[in-house]
């Protein structure tokens, strides 16, 4: 079965490469990476107290979701979302489970509340105001394609555009010999119904069994800029958009599944 | 593409009340409740809970021990019960092993084995050698236990939207087989108790001191719980309720209250009948999120009251079970479902004093009618909502 989708908005970060420009062009060839690390991103749709206490999470969902967004013009009230992390809040989850193995009766209920793996999505639709509806998701190392699967599914399904936000963080404490995931990286796109008048770059999407699909494997000069963190295998198919000719590329959806994915 | 109704062809839900379709329908219409007094962990804090018993002394199977941890025991528990296994099995013979999509809720997954593990670092702060195992130290633990145990090869995700997770599940599965991305899928959500959900639901002031007591004007918070439940849905069969229609939203709230007027429940509600083709006047049963929160439990009563005929039943079954979170929606799209087959619409148990909010829809007794149509109510932190709508026939 094949969905086909456009592509209306694409956003990036990672701290050495902070913005889709960026990315863009140190994929291409362009341009060398920056030197210094970037500060993470200020979630400036927070309220400023919120802005400064934010979860790395939520930072860096919500600047990939902020510029998906602008590029597609889109008003980010009005999209369905799909926000999909292969670990959620690894810092928080090292927190929680530090507290509760020395004094669990001191754990703070604002950590608590944003343990939860949908704590951007939420923090997304208070920023914007949004009561269409999110889902947040994982799927181990295949959460960016099962990610882009399902917004691209709700797409096709209720004919909206949807906003697809994808992001892991940095891992703590002894979790992190268990969830390994190095600095922040998030990747968001908006995808749309795809329409016969415009010139619109495009998806169209086939999940194939893995033997005939094997997972693209990233190649540019931005791939060990993020190889460490958890999210690394939506690179691939950023090293595909960069590229302005139509390619093809195979992310995994399971331990037998892939998908094909025709970038127009 | 407009959504589509789906058979429900299997069907199951094990929890603090006991395992199974039978042993639940039995705890409902007895009125007895499965909770106990908190005893989970070294240091309980002063509640209730809904415990399932066993799970301690019930590792999972040899092949399936790289999952073994409580949450995945539990989910081996609802899977073996209710013939839930074969069924999915013949499932996957019809459709075939590809074909038949996983789509699990969980809200904390496995972190019990994370902080089991965190109490037991070595002396150089490392995990205990049994629990040196990634797969359930993150949240697909489930979804990727569920299809291993099955035996499927399709699009495996777990859904973790807090208390709405596997409510929403349902409505992702039907969009998975209309894309035809699936023919079938397997729903459902797991959670289990872990010190993560007592001590930080106690750090906001959630959890009751005594049974939990929806819509009470002296309910004084939640009981948390700990289930599995599972369906299989699938585009034609013979026979098997209905999955009819689905709504989603959000409140753009708060990341723990609801909204005051109940603004994204709504609009989850008016998206579900409108998807099932339903009036309010249709509805023989709610089945409510009923928490025994203060302002979950205002909010919800006051939606219900300006909505639905008198004549439209709704309850809370949270004090025979207690809060299950993230797997609260498959249990009560369960319940859902045996209230429909067996004409049998529980009340509220522990309900004495209904709050001012409630309409005369709340019901504190069961009552045994006739009812075609049935929703379930499912609102999670973060603003998550989802509503879900079954019908015995269409």
């Amino acid at each position: 079965m094949t969905l086909r989708v456009a592509i209306e908005g694409v956003s990036f970060w990672a701290s050495r490469l902070p913005g889709w420009e960026i990315a863009r062009a140190v994929i291409r060839g362009d341009q060398a990476p920056p030197e210094a690390p970037s500060p993470r991103p200020s979630p400036t749709l927070l309220a400023p107290t919120e802005r400064r206490r934010a979860p790395d999470t939520v930072a860096v969902a919500l600047e990939v979701a902020v510029r998906a967004c602008e590029a597609a013009g889109r008003k980010p009230s009005e999209l369905p979302s799909v926000f999909a992390s292969t670990h959620g809040d690894l810092a928080i989850s090292d927190y929680m489970c530090s507290t509760l193995a020395t004094t669990p009766t001191l754990i703070s209920p604002v950590k608590f509340h944003n343990s939860v793996h949908n704590a951007a999505a939420g923090y997304w639709s208070i920023g914007t105001g949004s009561l269409a509806p999110y889902t947040a998701i994982s799927a181990y190392e295949s959460t960016f394609g099962e990610g882009l699967v399902e917004a691209a599914t709700q797409v096709v399904c209720e004919q909206r555009p949807v906003l697809y936000v994808a992001f892991d963080i940095e891992a703590k404490g002894a979790l992190s010999s268990m969830a390994p995931s190095r600095g922040l990286l998030g990747a968001a796109l908006v995808l749309a119904p795809v329409s016969s008048s415009q010139q619109q770059r495009s998806l169209i999407l086939t999940t194939e069994p893995v033997d005939q699909c094997q997972p693209t494997l990233a190649r540019s000069a931005a791939a060990p800029l993020v190889a460490d963190n958890a999210l690394a295998p939506c690179l691939p198919f950023f090293e595909v958009l960069a590229s302005s000719s139509p390619r093809t590329l195979c992310l995994a959806l399971s331990r037998q599944l892939a998908l094909n994915v025709q970038v127009n | 593409m407009q959504s589509r109704p789906l058979r429900i062809t299997a069907y199951t839900l094990c929890s603090a009340v006991g395992d199974g379709r039978a042993a639940t329908l039995s705890a409902l219409r007895e009125r007895r409740s499965g909770l106990s007094r908190n005893d989970f962990g070294a240091a309980p804090i002063d509640t209730w809970i809904g415990r399932v018993a066993g799970l301690e002394e019930q590792p999972l199977p040899a092949q399936l021990a790289n999952w073994d941890c409580r949450n995945n025991r539990l989910a081996w528990r609802g899977l073996t019960t209710d013939g839930f296994l074969a069924a999915a099995r013949e499932a996957r013979e019809r459709h075939g092993a590809d074909r038949v999509a996983v789509v699990m809720g969980t809200s904390t997954s496995s972190i019990g084995a994370s902080e089991d593990a965190y109490a037991r670092l070595d002396p150089e702060g490392r995990y205990p050698a049994e629990l040196r195992r990634p797969i359930i130290h993150t949240p697909h633990s489930l979804g990727d236990f569920v299809q291993s145990a099955l035996g499927l090869t399709g699009l495996s995700v777990t859904v973790a939207t807090a208390c709405s997770s596997s409510a929403k599940v349902f409505a992702q599965a039907e969009r998975l087989i209309r894309a035809g991305l699936a023919d079938a899928a397997i729903v459902g959500g797991v959670d289990s108790l872990c010190g993560s959900v007592l001590f930080g639901f106690n750090s906001l002031e959630l959890v009751s001191p005594e049974q939990c007591q929806p819509f009470d004007v002296q309910r004084r918070g939640i009981n948390l719980g700990e289930a599995a439940g599972f369906a299989l849905l699938e585009k034609q069969a013979p026979s098997g309720a209905w999955l009819l229609g689905y709504g989603e939203s959000n409140d753009a709230h708060h990341m723990s209250t609801p909204h005051p007027e109940g603004v994204g429940a709504r609009l989850a509600l008016n998206d579900a009948l409108k998807r099932a083709e339903l009036q309010p006047e249709d509805i023989d049963y709610i089945n409510l999120h009923g928490t025994a929160s203060q302002k979950n439990d205002e909010v919800e009563a006051k939606v219900v009251a300006d909505l639905f005929p008198a004549s439209t039943c709704a309850s809370s079954t949270k004090g025979w079970t207690g809060h299950t979170l993230g797997a609260a929606g498959i249990v009560e799209a369960a319940i859902s479902l045996i209230a429909l087959e067996h004409q049998l619409l529980p009340g509220t148990l522990n309900l004495r004093v209904p709050d001012l909010a409630c309409g005369p829809q709340i019901q504190r007794d069961n009552v045994q009618r006739k009812a075609r149509h049935a929703l379930s109510f499912s609102f999670g932190f973060g603003g998550s909502n989802c509503v879900l709508v079954f019908g015995r026939d269409r």
